[in-house]
């Protein structure tokens, strides 16, 4: 079959490719992750499927305009150094997005051969192919340096190691300016090490794509809290000539229901940090705890709680609750990690609602009493407002509990630089296209601006601010 | 980085360390803490700087051992590193001159008192100063708490040493002599910062407490450490760590200090064989 000429029509008849998965009930007894990744014949497989539309509205439904069709044409011709150097145009992290995009909403959804086959599930699996092609580069162990301009004498400070920080430096450094990462926390990565688990998102790739930078010549300097050791004022006395501010949505919101503070309740935040960046799922190898719990409910319904769910199942929990005030289709998750966690066994409580949650004698949760609730008219999200039904109050025994029904921007950069202007939120105000902030010098990107948005949306803002910065620094215009 | 300078016992499980830390020595005020890991396999733990040169560059740490993380650091020696040091966290005291400040130190809390007692004098106060110990022993710091105070007044649960009795009752004697206290400010084990609340409380006298809640991140990205405070939810490690005693809930504080009681055990079980 000669790949090249095959029809449209021949196209649209090749099956999704499978990706191979481990088997749920195995599974939840290891942190490994669990697709394997396409191989070489299956990606290639895959890639037969793209129809190369000449307007590729694939390429307009991606935050950061890779070049899909390109990309995808290389890796049928079996060219995959030069796929991944195609993608790494525009987008430095493939390995992480294309593990963690909600592609559904994005490039996938946009597909025409998923449109043409009236499913976005039958899409070209963009992300997978994305994900075979960093995978393949990242095997190899020799990622390019990209070429690095000489020395511009400027300097660079950069506050938070998260998908929008990395993105800033990769772009900055290559312009040849002097580039220095501040970052809060003793391993680099934000989100990327803390929030998202290991079996979605190995923590090899991380530290490897911070070990890229590195090897670009940016400085990484890690248990430095702008706003505490230096405030971003004292970052400019010190000599940096310009600021991004990344510091992410690191604000746990709680439901503000009695007995929050009961032992066993959790921000999804502190869950999954402790699970994931102090590795408890180790313990006592390692050395921070968490909970040992058997019946866990879970509040949200985003990738967090989905995170939580499948966290608490691989420390051990025999029920998993996911407790959740919508329906299904109104669940922010991404689609695969719903199924993921339904697989593995995790009990889905759609349009239930917690109300409060009681405690023994010890100060240890119990119980969470939940309301059942039905779908009312929608409300400024356009999703239907949930409204509960009186008098179906119900008892669930519980001896943990994870809030993860969302997170706001981590006030201490603003709080200590009342010349950044935020919104009634905390969120730092930036301007659209430059992503600067009120403050001569500064520019801000990615939750931070955002709220708690995606790794995606974050890169694609700190794209927008390299450029923008680098412009600053050129011409010293603000 | 980090390298400890200088170790060595105060009491059998309590030491001071002085680590080398420019740019937190620089920074840091008194009421502020620090989070460190002793290695990479470690856990993220919080203690209150003691004391601190920025011209020198370095920070003092006074540590009781009561778990695993204490002991390991106990037995690091000048010339080691710590894995991670992170700081100064936390907000600092707010010194001011009240007037006449009562500092109340019970066992290792005496240790982060010093600091404040010294600020707190260094801003105009009369400062008055309670060091409560079980024993004669476990009164530390005495000689450097007489230098940063006006009065000094111990109390041993046992006798040995100055006042027989607990803190609050050395805060009652100074109430009965007719002293006036503008402030409190209680530094110890919980049980001790409760009860003195209590009876500071009743004579209406404003108390600050410092808290030492467990912590993950220290940066308020959590909620490891939150406490309830006037009925509101605050986290240590952003909002305080110094909060008025008199709306502290603490015991629902002391339920949560418990919560991982079973994993700490563990981890000492196993550090002994």
């Amino acid at each position: 079959m000669d790949e090249k000429n095959l029809t449209p029509k021949e196209r649209l008849k090749i099956p999704p490719q499978e990706m191979p998965e481990q088997d749920a009930a195995e599974r939840i007894h290891n942190v490994d992750e669990v697709p394997y990744g396409f191989t070489a014949e299956m990606a290639k497989a895959e890639a037969m499927r793209c129809l190369q539309c000449k307007k590729a509205p694939c390429v307009a439904g991606c935050p950061v305009e890779i070049d899909i069709p390109a990309f995808i044409s290389l890796i049928l011709e079996g060219k995959f150094r030069e796929s991944i150097n195609k993608i790494k145009e525009t987008n430095i992290l493939p390995a992480v997005c294309g593990r963690v995009c909600p592609q559904e909403e994005q490039c996938q959804k946009t597909c025409i051969v998923g449109k043409s086959l009236k499913d976005t599930q039958k899409a070209v699996q963009i992300g997978k192919l994305e994900r075979f092609a960093a995978d393949w580069e990242m095997e190899r162990g020799e990622a390019e340096v990209p070429k690095i301009n000489p020395p511009t004498g400027k300097r660079v400070a950069i506050v938070g190691s998260g998908p929008a920080g990395l993105t800033v430096a990769a772009d900055v450094r290559r312009e040849g300016h002097e580039v220095t990462i501040f970052e809060a926390l003793h391993k680099p990565g934000g989100v990327l090490i803390y929030g998202i688990p290991e079996f979605r998102l190995p923590k090899r790739i991380v530290v490897r794509e911070v070990e890229n930078l590195e090897k670009m010549g940016v400085e990484l300097k890690r248990n430095m809290v702008i706003g505490k050791v230096f405030t971003v004022d004292e970052l400019f006395e010190e000599g940096y000539d310009t600021v991004f501010v990344g510091t992410g949505a690191g604000l746990p919101m709680f439901m503000r229901i009695p007995g929050e503070n009961l032992n066993g309740v959790y921000s999804a935040n502190e869950y999954l940090t402790r699970a994931n960046l102090m590795q408890a799922y180790s313990f006592p190898e390692t050395d921070t705890p968490i909970a040992r719990s058997k019946n866990v409910a879970v509040f949200g319904g985003g990738n967090v709680a989905m995170d939580s769910a499948r966290t608490a199942l691989r420390l051990g929990a025999e029920n998993v609750y996911l407790v959740y005030r919508r329906s299904r289709t109104e669940m922010p998750a991404r689609i695969e990690e719903v199924h993921h966690a339904e697989e593995e066994g995790v009990q889905f409580r759609l349009l239930q609602n917690p109300i409060r949650l009681i405690g023994d004698d010890d100060g240890w949760i119990k119980q969470v009493e939940c309301i059942k609730m039905e779908l009312g008219e929608p409300d400024q999200s356009g999703r239907r407002r949930p409204v509960p039904i009186e008098g179906s109050e119900f008892k669930l025994d519980v001896d943990a509990c994870i809030v993860a029904i969302g997170n706001s921007s981590n006030p201490l950069v603003p709080d200590t630089t009342p010349d950044i202007d935020t919104n009634k939120w905390g969120n730092i105000i930036a301007d659209e296209e430059t992503l600067k902030t009120s403050k001569k010098g500064v520019f801000a990107g990615g939750d931070i601006v955002l709220g708690a948005a995606t790794v995606i949306l974050a890169m694609g803002q700190g794209r927008k601010a390299a450029v923008a910065i680098n412009e600053y620094l050129r011409t010293g215009e603000w | 980085m980090n390298k400890i300078l200088e170790k060595s016992f105060i009491t059998s499980d309590v030491f001071t360390m002085k680590v080398e830390s420019p740019y937190i020595a620089r920074k840091r005020k008194a009421g502020q803490f620090i989070i460190l890991r002793t290695c990479d396999k470690g856990e993220r733990i919080p203690l209150t700087i003691a004391d601190a040169n920025g011209k020198e560059g370095w920070i003092e740490l006074i540590v009781q051992v009561v778990g695993k993380t204490t002991k390991e650091l106990s037995m690091m020696e000048p010339g080691d590193s710590l894995c991670d040091l992170v700081g100064p966290l936390g907000r600092p005291t707010h010194i001011k001159d009240y007037g006449t400040v009562l500092i109340v130190g019970g066992g290792i809390g005496i240790a982060p008192s010093h600091p404040i007692a010294q600020a707190m004098k260094a801003a105009g106060n009369r400062v008055v100063s309670i060091l409560g110990g079980r024993t004669k022993e476990l009164v530390i710091m005495e000689d450097k708490m007489r230098a940063a105070s006006d009065r000094v007044l111990i109390t041993t649960d046992d006798g040995s040493y100055g006042m027989k009795g607990m803190v609050t009752d050395g805060i009652q004697k100074l109430i009965d002599d007719g002293v006036n206290i503008d402030l409190v400010v209680a530094i110890g084990p919980p049980v001790m910062m409760k009860f003195v609340s209590l009876l500071t409380k009743k004579y209406e006298i404003p108390t600050l407490v410092s808290l030492n809640t467990i912590m993950v991140d220290g940066t308020g990205m959590c909620g490891a450490c939150r406490v309830s405070v006037g009925g509101e939810t605050k986290f240590v490690c952003v909002d305080g760590p110094e909060f008025d005693g008199h709306s502290v809930d603490f015991d629902e504080m002391m339920k949560r200090q418990r919560m991982y009681e079973e994993q700490e055990k563990e981890s000492v079980d196993r550090m002994g064989s």
